[in-house]
This record gives structure tokens, sequence and C-alpha cells, in this order.
């Protein structure tokens, strides 16, 4: 590389000597159209290459979105592109255009042309009503996507934290009991801080890295973080929602498609993943989860399966005194899955 | 008749200044334009208050920068094209960050938090502001220095000091900051939380403040001297787009950079005092903490009242230094001289209304959300003013390809396609799902990252000559630029379509993802290409140093046939700028190829004959 910077380093100081030989007025007329020619190229090219960075990418954006949500996300993303789109092409082309066509010759004279308020007033009132537009379908559907959630959406609890997913399910009652995170205690079968004291707690289901929902319900998430921001972001349902230590935040939408038919469409590899969208310390990249999408009826299966980390917490303090200090090794650290695809 | 009566007012001003300037030197020069320092090697290159040589001292400081933050990306990129492979040099050099010839996640989120702080703070705002506002604010105002020359060296040496902060956080024993460059609390609050958020952060922290020092120090500087040291004639609407454009971009950072400041105090007390400002609900590695009532929100609401302002302060001088390159190499006038200064205007009081558009999915309320989505889609509108205004300011021009003419030319292609990603991302709706993925670091890689390089590198080709007397090399300038243009688009046009799969930022490795797999190879491609471009800046540097001391000798006071005022002075100003008086002015900036005649310096007097616009 050395090497070949030496040569051009010796092209570019003997084409300024050449310059000085033959006229630098010669040259620089030269070099001037030299560069309005790849101006010209640069768009024709950079246009091509446009549509063929699309034809070799646009199969691999996600699919169809998952969620009711998602189809409304991608609508106003498809609006936005196409107008962008046109914008895109009418400046890029304009700018490359001019540039090529009114390259520097000797008997051209430029045209003294400093305002007119008639063509400002057309660019300044054009982009304002089509932003107006963007921002009216903007608005129409961020205010169906931020609303209440349906009355008989399922509510599960997301809680983040360095660096895995923990969920938790309201049981028979429906009601997520209370918590505090005072009475966080691993050792002891409260990872989240559940108040026992409360009633609603006692039928609370908790999981880890995977999480299960039904097919054509919404799903209501209501998301906590532990130590410090992480964000639940779950592509294939282009939703997204921070989850801040302190302060829980909600969303809701309605998945489409169980687990099963989107691995019929993209193979069986296909998985409903959660990613950590916000910078959350060294395992932020491989702090994975998953959502399985199942009917109704497999999902009653799979939640009678699990029991509530009431009876494990009581049947475990029955036999052991309680500890007060909680074991830091059970908590900390890159989550088993991240280390291992590192080493 | 008022005109008059001011312009006498600051004749007096001037005369006041040179008296100050005077004592501060103490070697008894008669007046402000005698020249014949005799100053010490101290004096004239390290504790220099002569504008100009403060303007190189911020200039080649922010290029080692650039050359420290390209290189991090260089490496954090060889980790995101060959996640599989190991690069043993790399252990070599970094040791336990780089254990078995890979980058470990702790090194490459510090390299990530680096390369941005680096960037966006002290090479694209020091080095950007800190050297065009001190090289020509004086120079095209018509002044012979700053208002404070000695604030303004002293603005350099913060500067100076929050970078040998900042680059000595590089080798604590725990790591520089690695939170990222926003350094969200509570991560960046926690030492237990990351190796970074140790003593690194705390460094981060100091180096910031300082940094903000040094910004206030510069900008009070840059807008009192151009409200008060314009020469007789140059009344504000006759001022080049330059001025307006850094006159903006202090006011913006005067405003917003104290608000980052006490932002970044509040998580120092939190870090090190045990407050709870930014604190609460926190069970962190298994200690439950005692802080309670905090809000983990409220630092970004702080941060981005700067952090969003911050964007306008990188992007604005650029529009200016861009502007002013291609009106005289087009040999046209800037179109519509009064909406150019009214969109700087828009965008800076917008600016300020726009924060919280990095923050539509941390929990804001919907309605608060849709007002943002309002505010920020209207910097649009300025936006594609100010681009169409460019476009036709080449229509039937006489284009003249410089190198820094072509870096002009890039910057508007740069931020029409950066610009147009924003109106994606602002959409609060379309960020549900863009929010934090790889097309937001398109976005602003394109729209403030290459759009302000672009600027820049106009300016340093444009302005070379006037700083050292010489010509940058004219080949290696357009090697320069083909490079770094398609290199650029290269490296982030595809970029956006990880972004639209969904491909979070700041993922080190995405082999474990089954929904972000799929772009392996073109990873591989942008790494490639991101060490080609990263080369070919440093032969950008290169030729940048040579040309300080063997490049093509100036022969001629106004090499590009410009208006502006910086041409009207020696080859080698000394300190003073004009030996002589200052030149009065008697009219705008632009009047290129007008009633026939190629360009007419902003001191020639109007002619009753000529047209009026």
């Amino acid at each position: 590389m050395l090497l070949g910077f030496v040569i051009v380093f010796q092209i570019a100081k003997a084409s300024e000597y050449v310059a000085i030989l033959r006229g630098e007025e010669k040259t620089r007329n030269e070099s001037n159209r030299i560069n309005a020619f790849l101006l010209l190229a640069f768009l024709i090219l950079g246009l091509i290459g446009v549509w063929y960075c699309n034809e070799r990418l646009k199969g691999k954006i996600l699919g169809e979105a998952a969620s009711d949500h998602g189809e409304r996300i991608d609508s106003m993303l498809y609006i936005t592109i196409a107008v962008t789109g046109v914008v895109f092409l009418i400046t890029q082309i304009l700018l490359f255009w001019f540039s090529y066509k009114y390259q520097a010759r000797e008997e051209r004279k430029a045209y003294f042309f400093p305002h007119d308020n008639r063509l400002e007033i057309i660019w300044t009132v054009i982009p304002a009503i089509v932003l107006t537009v963007l921002v009216g379908f903007g608005l129409y559907y961020w205010f169906q996507i931020t609303g209440e959630a349906p009355r008989n959406a399922m509510v599960v609890e997301v809680t983040g934290k360095q660096f895995n997913w923990e969920f938790r399910y309201p049981g028979k009652d429906g009601v997520l009991g209370k918590k505090y995170f005072k009475k966080v205690d691993e050792a002891n079968n409260n990872p989240l801080g559940q108040i026992w004291e409360d009633p609603a707690n006692h039928d609370d289901i908790y999981t880890t890295l995977e999480m299960h929902a039904v097919v054509n319900k919404p799903l209501k998430l209501v998301i906590n973080a532990k130590d410090v921001i992480h964000d639940v972001g779950l592509a294939h349902f282009r939703m997204k929602m921070d989850a801040v230590p302190g302060i829980p935040t909600t969303m809701w939408f309605t998945p489409k498609f169980t687990t099963r038919q989107m691995r019929e469409k993209y193979g069986p590899d296909f998985n409903y993943e959660i990613s950590c969208d916000q910078m959350c310390g060294k395992g932020h990249f491989s702090m994975r989860g998953v959502i399985v999408v199942e009917s109704q009826a497999e999902y009653n299966v799979w939640l009678a399966s699990k029991k509530p980390k009431y009876l494990e917490a009581m049947a475990a303090q029955g036999s052991i005194t309680p500890a007060a200090v909680p074991a830091k090794d059970s908590i900390g650290g890159v989550s088993a899955t991240g280390t291992s695809m590192r080493n | 008749m008022n005109h008059d009566t001011n312009h006498n007012v600051q004749s007096e001003v001037h005369v006041t200044h040179d008296g100050h300037h005077v004592e501060h030197n103490g070697n008894g020069h008669g007046n402000g334009h005698d020249h014949h320092h005799k100053e010490s090697f101290i004096t004239k290159y390290v504790f220099s208050q002569d504008h100009k040589m403060i303007a190189r001292q911020f200039l080649i400081t922010g290029m080692m920068w650039a050359v420290v933050g390209g290189l991090f990306s260089v490496l954090f990129r060889l980790q995101l094209g060959y996640p599989e492979e190991t690069f043993p040099i790399l252990e070599t050099f970094f040791g336990d960050y780089a254990k078995g010839g890979q980058i470990q996640p702790e090194f490459y989120y510090a390299l990530v938090t680096m390369h941005g702080t680096v960037l966006v703070f002290f090479v694209l705002t020091g080095g950007l502001s800190g050297t065009f506002a001190n090289l020509l604010i004086p120079l095209q105002l018509g002044a012979r220095d700053m208002a404070s020359p000695f604030l303004n060296m002293l603005s350099y040496w913060f500067f100076f000091l929050a970078s040998v902060i900042m680059f000595s956080s590089l080798f604590v024993q725990t790591g520089p900051a690695s939170g990222g460059w926003t350094s969200y609390a509570p991560l960046s609050a926690l030492g237990q939380a990351s190796e970074g958020s140790k003593i690194g952060m705390d460094l981060w922290i100091v180096s910031m403040a300082m940094f903000v020092v040094s910004s206030l120090l510069g900008g009070l500087n840059y807008i009192t001297t151009i409200l008060n040291m314009r020469t007789k004639g140059m009344s504000m609407t006759r001022m080049p787009l330059t001025m307006w454009a850094i006159f903006f971009t202090a006011i913006l950072g005067v405003l917003s950079f104290p608000v980052l400041l006490s932002g970044f105090i509040l998580l120092l007390f939190d870090r090190n005092l045990g407050t709870s400002f930014y604190l609460s609900d926190i069970v962190v590695n298994g200690e439950i903490l005692p802080n309670e009532g905090g809000s983990a929100i409220l630092y970004q609401h702080l941060f981005w009242f700067l952090g969003h302002p911050e964007v306008y302060i990188i992007i604005l001088p650029a529009m200016g230094l861009v502007s002013e390159v291609m009106s005289v190499n087009a040999r046209k006038p800037i179109f519509g001289y009064m909406a150019m200064v009214g969109s700087l205007f828009a965008i800076t009081i917008l600016a300020f209304l726009v924060w919280a558009h990095h923050m539509f999915v941390t929990g804001l309320n919907p309605f608060l959300g849709a007002v943002f989505v309002l505010l920020t889609l209207l910097i649009a509108i300025p936006s594609a003013i100010k681009v169409f205004n460019w476009i036709t300011t080449l229509w039937r021009g006489n284009l003249r390809f410089t190198p820094g003419m072509l870096f002009a030319i890039g910057f508007v292609s740069m931020f029409i396609s950066g610009g147009l990603t924003g109106i994606f991302l602002g959409n609060s709706t379309i960020d549900i799902h863009l929010h934090d993925t790889k097309f937001v670091v398109a976005h602003f890689h394109i729209v403030m990252g290459v759009s302000a390089f672009f600027g820049m590198f106009a300016g340093v080709y444009h302005w070379f000559p006037k700083m050292y007397g010489r010509f940058l090399n004219n080949t290696l300038g357009y090697i320069h630029f083909w490079v770094t243009l398609i290199g650029a688009y290269l490296i982030f046009w595809p970029m956006h379509y990880e972004g639209l799969a969904g491909v979070p930022r700041r993922y080190l490795d995405l082999r474990l993802w089954t929904s972000f797999n799929q772009f392996t190879d073109l990873n591989k491609m942008i790494t490639v290409v991101s060490i080609i471009v990263f080369a070919v800046q440093l032969m950008f540097l290169f030729n940048f140093f040579y040309s300080i001391f063997k490049g093509r000798k100036v022969r001629s006071t106004n090499p590009w046939g410009s208006n502006t005022l910086e041409w009207s002075t020696p080859i080698n100003p000394g300190h003073g700028n004009w030996p002589g008086d200052i030149p009065e002015v008697h009219r705008w900036a632009y009047d290129y190829s007008k009633d026939g005649r190629d360009h007419i310096p902003q001191t020639e007097p109007v002619n009753p004959a000529e047209t009026k616009h």
C-alpha cells in the first residue's frame, strides 16, 4: 500500500510540474473537463448502483410485518420511501447534471441570478405541503399504535437486566402482583422482587429467555429494567420500547402469525427474536430473547406446565432459613449464549 | 445617516481593541497594523493570540483526533466485517483488549464510544468551528483580530486540555468510557455495570467539561466579534454566508452547551457523591442500590438539549463554507442570499425544539412525541430551501472544479441523501422500527459525519492558500475527493438496508441472531471500503503537511478571484491582517459575473450605473 502511495504521490507531483510547463490555464481546463465528466459518470453509475443495491438487498430485509402495528409502520415507511425517492432523484439528477452542463468554458459567462422570490416561494411551499401530508399520516398511525391497549389484551411483564430477559405472566387472576426492587433476592427464588404478601403474586409465572404469546390476541408488554436502560426490540413485529430502571413503560400489538407459520415461510431456523436495542454494556450484542407465538390451546398447555415462583420460594423457605445476602455470581456476567459464542 | 454613525462607533471599537492588544503583547508596537512583532517561538506558535495561528492549531489538533477517531472505526469495522477471523497483530498492540487477536466486547464498545466522542466533539466541533471561525471571522469581516484574542487563546488551550484528558483516558487500566458517545445514565453512572463506567467515565466527563469551556469561550468571542467588529460598510446583510453560519453556530453552542454541562455535573454527582438524579430502582450485578426517585430519562433530556443542536453546530459551519466556495467557483452569486440566511435562522430556532425526537421510544408521552414529530419535520423545509438554492447557484454558472468546489458539490449530494432519511426517522411511527438500528448509523454518518467532513474539506482546500501561502496538490485532491465520495456512499448507502432489517446498532457479532445474520458479505465489503477511505484520508494528511512546506506557492493575493475581504490581505498576512488601514466595504460579497465583470470585490464602491438587485 505504501508503494502504491509513493507512486500516486510521484504522479501527483509530476502533474504539477507538467501544469507549469504546459501552462496552468490549459491544465486547469483539462482537469475541469475530466471532473465534469466524472460527475456525470458518478450520477449515472450511482443511480445504477442504487438500483443494484436494492436488487441485492431487498430480499434480505424483513418480510411481511408480523403484527397489526407493524403493517401500519410498513405502510408509513413505503409512503415515505416513495416521496423521498422522488425528491432524491430530482435533486441528485439536477445537482450533477448542472455540474456537468455548466462546467467552465471560455466562451461562457455565468448568469447573474441573485434571487427570485417566486421560485423561492415555490420551493418553500411545496416541501411544506408534502411534509404536512407525511406528518398527518405519521401521527394518524402513531396515535393508533401508542393508544390504549384493548381490554382483552393479555399482559406480560418484561424485565431487562445485564444481559438477558425475564418474563412474568399474571396467572389465573390476570393481575401482576406488586413488587419492590429492594425485595430482589436471586438466591431465594425472587429475581424480580415480588412482594409475597400480595396475593396477586401467588399465581404469577416467571420465565426467562423465552416468552410465549397467543396469535391474533392483543399482547400488552409492561416493560422494566433492573440495572441500566435496555430496549425490547421486536424487529418482526416492527415494535420497540425502552426498558428504563425505575420507570415502567408499555407497548402493545397483535401478533398475526404463529412461530410455526413463520417457519413454514422463512425456514426452520426462524424465531421471533427480542433484541436489546439500547446500549447496555459489554453483553449488549448478545442480549437475546425469543417470543414463541402459538395458538391459545398451545399457550394454555404451556402455561399449565409452569409453577408459580411463589410456590418455589415458599418450598425453599420451608427447608432453609432465608439468606440475607444475594448471591453475586448468579446474576452477573454475560449470558450463557453470549459467552459460548465468543469463546 | 444612522448607518454612518454606527460605523464610526465601530471604527472606534477597533482602535480600543488595538490598544488592548498592544497591552497584552507588551512589545510596544504603535498601532494595530504594524505587524513587525518581535515574537518568540512561544508567543508565535504556542501561546499565540493571533486568530490565524489559533485556527491552524485547532485544525491540526482536529486532524490528529480525526486520525485517532478514524483508526478506531477501522478497528471496530474489522470486528464487524470479520467476526470469525483472528488478527494476532491486534493482540500485539492491544494485549488483553484483543485477546487471541479478537476484539473483546469491552474494547469494541470503548472504540465505538471514543470514535463518536472524538469525531463529534473534537473533530467536527472543535476542529471545524475552531478552525474556520477563527480563521475567517476577522479576515472576512475586516477586523484585526478577535474581540478578545486572549480568550481566544484560552479557548484553544482548554480544547487542548480536554484533548489531553480524553487521550489519557485511553490508557487507564479499566479502559476509556464505553457507554456510547451519548453516555446514557445509569450505564454511565454505575461502575458496577461496565468497566468503561469506572475511572474512564470520570475522565470523559471532566474532559467534556473542559471542552464545553473551550466552546463557550470560543463561541462568545465569535458572537462578540461578529456583532461589534465588522469593518466600515460591513452591515450584517453584507456578510458572506460563512459569517452568518458561524454566527448562528456560536449562538447554538452558547445556549445549549451549558445544559449539557449541567447534565454532566449531575452525572458526576451521581457517580461520586451518592446523589440520585438519574438513579432509581436499581439492582446491578446482584447489588441493590439505595437510590430512589431519580429519572434515567432526565439525563437524556439534558443530553439531547445539547445533543441535537450539536448536529447543527456541526453542519451549519459546513453549510456556510460550502455556500461561499460554491459561489466563488460557480462565478455566480449564491442564489437567494436572504433565504439562505433565513433558513439558517429557522434551523437555529428549530434546533432547540426537536431534541426529544431522539426519545420517541423511551416511554415519552405520545402526545409530546407528536409535537416533536411536527417540529422535527419542519426542519426539512429550511433544509430543502438551502438545497434548492445551492442547485440553482450551479444553474447557468461557469463552474471551476477545484477540489474545494468538488467537495462542495459532494456536500450537497450527501446532505440530500442524509437529509431525506431524516424524514424517516423524524416520523415517530417509522422511528419505532428504525430507532437504534443501523439505519440511524447510516443516516447520521451521511448527513452530519460525511457532509460535515465534505464542508470542512471544501474549506481546507479553498482557504489553504490563505493559511499557508501555498496550494494543496490538486491531483491528490481529486483522488481524495473521488475515493471519499464513492467510498462514503458504498459504506453508508447499503447500511440503510441493515437498518430496515432491524439490525441494532452497537452489535459486534451478528452470528448469534437468526434475524440479523444475513449481511455477512455486505459487512465485509463495508469494512474493506472503510479501510481504503481511511487510507485516502491519510494521503490527504500527507498532502496537507507536505504542501505546507513544499506546495506550489501562491503568487497573487486573490488566486480564486474572490470578492471577500480575506483575499485583500497580503499573501502571508501578519498579526493584524492588513498592513495599512482596514478596507472599507461597499457591497455584498456575491457580485460575481455582474454587468459583464467577472467579480467585483466588496471593497469596490458601487457605481451608480450598476444593476440593482
